[in-house]
């Protein structure tokens, strides 16, 4: 088995997939994603994706599950770089990503964590100017 | 044309899954199916191979490459010696699942390939048999 390398980039969490994933690969991703998001406090999670030559549903499932954890600790999961072949057999396949966010890129991913961090950091303030949170 | 021979291989854990995909993969460039077919097939493949691990107890993959008229395909037959499928409508609908999955293993997979076939008994197994032909 493989663990595959998570960057922290300020507050965002970088996976660039370049495996041929085994099914013991995702789920250790998935919980190794869990806990750093956790320790980190990262806000965003970019999945790169445009070493991957297929997706079946055991690892779509897991962009799925990984974008409804990272939602509970707050932070956005955006998939990127999926190349034209996988997105026209996923449509065939019937597999709908569900939540996951998903860009053409890299630098696209990155600007929609930054586009979607100042307007809730926006929200988050006024939040907390209202009702302290317990930390 | 003097298509390659049929190739055995097991699938008894996760790591074989990966190994089939492989296979499937160069067999589908020789074939000459182009990027998007190779990649229907290879996740078809996928989807399957999960199955026959998962439901079937695991079994086996025999691999070839028929020719019909000049075309050449890439066929791929899935057996196990497991419990079988007991009502073969219901796990043909799409989005069904008897339990991990997302229901999409058979009903998705048969939708990537061009030629389907499932021989399920009770207590005897099943066998699913796909093809993918070059254009």
């Amino acid at each position: 088995m493989e663990r595959i390398p998570i960057l922290k980039i300020g507050d965002v969490l970088l996976v660039s997939i370049q495996i041929d994933l085994q099914d013991r690969d995702v789920l250790a991703l998935q919980e190794d994603l869990s806990e750093q998001i956790c320790d980190t406090g990262a806000r965003g999670v970019v999945i790169d994706i445009s070493a991957v030559d297929i997706v079946d549903s055991f690892i779509g499932r897991m962009f799925a599950t990984i974008a409804s954890t990272s939602r509970l600790f707050d932070a956005t999961t955006v998939v990127v770089g999926m190349r034209p072949a996988v997105a026209i057999t996923l449509v065939e396949l019937g597999l709908t990503l569900g939540n996951v966010r998903t860009a053409l890129n890299l630098e696209k991913g990155l600007a929609i964590l930054r586009q979607i961090g100042g307007t809730r950091s926006d929200v988050l303030g006024r939040a907390d100017d209202d009702q302290p949170v317990d930390r | 044309m003097t298509a390659a021979a049929a190739i055995e291989l097991p699938i008894g854990a996760d790591e074989d899954i990966v190994r089939i995909r492989q296979l499937v993969r160069t067999r589908a460039q020789e074939a000459k199916l182009s990027l998007v077919d190779q990649t229907k097939v290879v996740t078809a493949a996928s989807e399957l191979a999960r199955n026959t691990l998962t439901y079937g107890g695991g079994g086996r993959v025999v691999i070839d490459m028929p020719t019909n008229g000049r075309r050449v395909g890439i066929r791929a037959r899935f057996i196990d010696e497991g419990p079988g499928i007991p009502d073969l409508d219901l796990a043909l609908t799409e989005g069904w699942t008897s339990g991990k999955g997302m229901g999409l293993g058979l009903s998705g997979s048969r939708r990537l390939v061009d030629e389907f076939t499932l021989d399920t008994e009770v207590g005897r197994g099943t066998t699913v048999t796909i093809v993918k032909w070059s254009r």
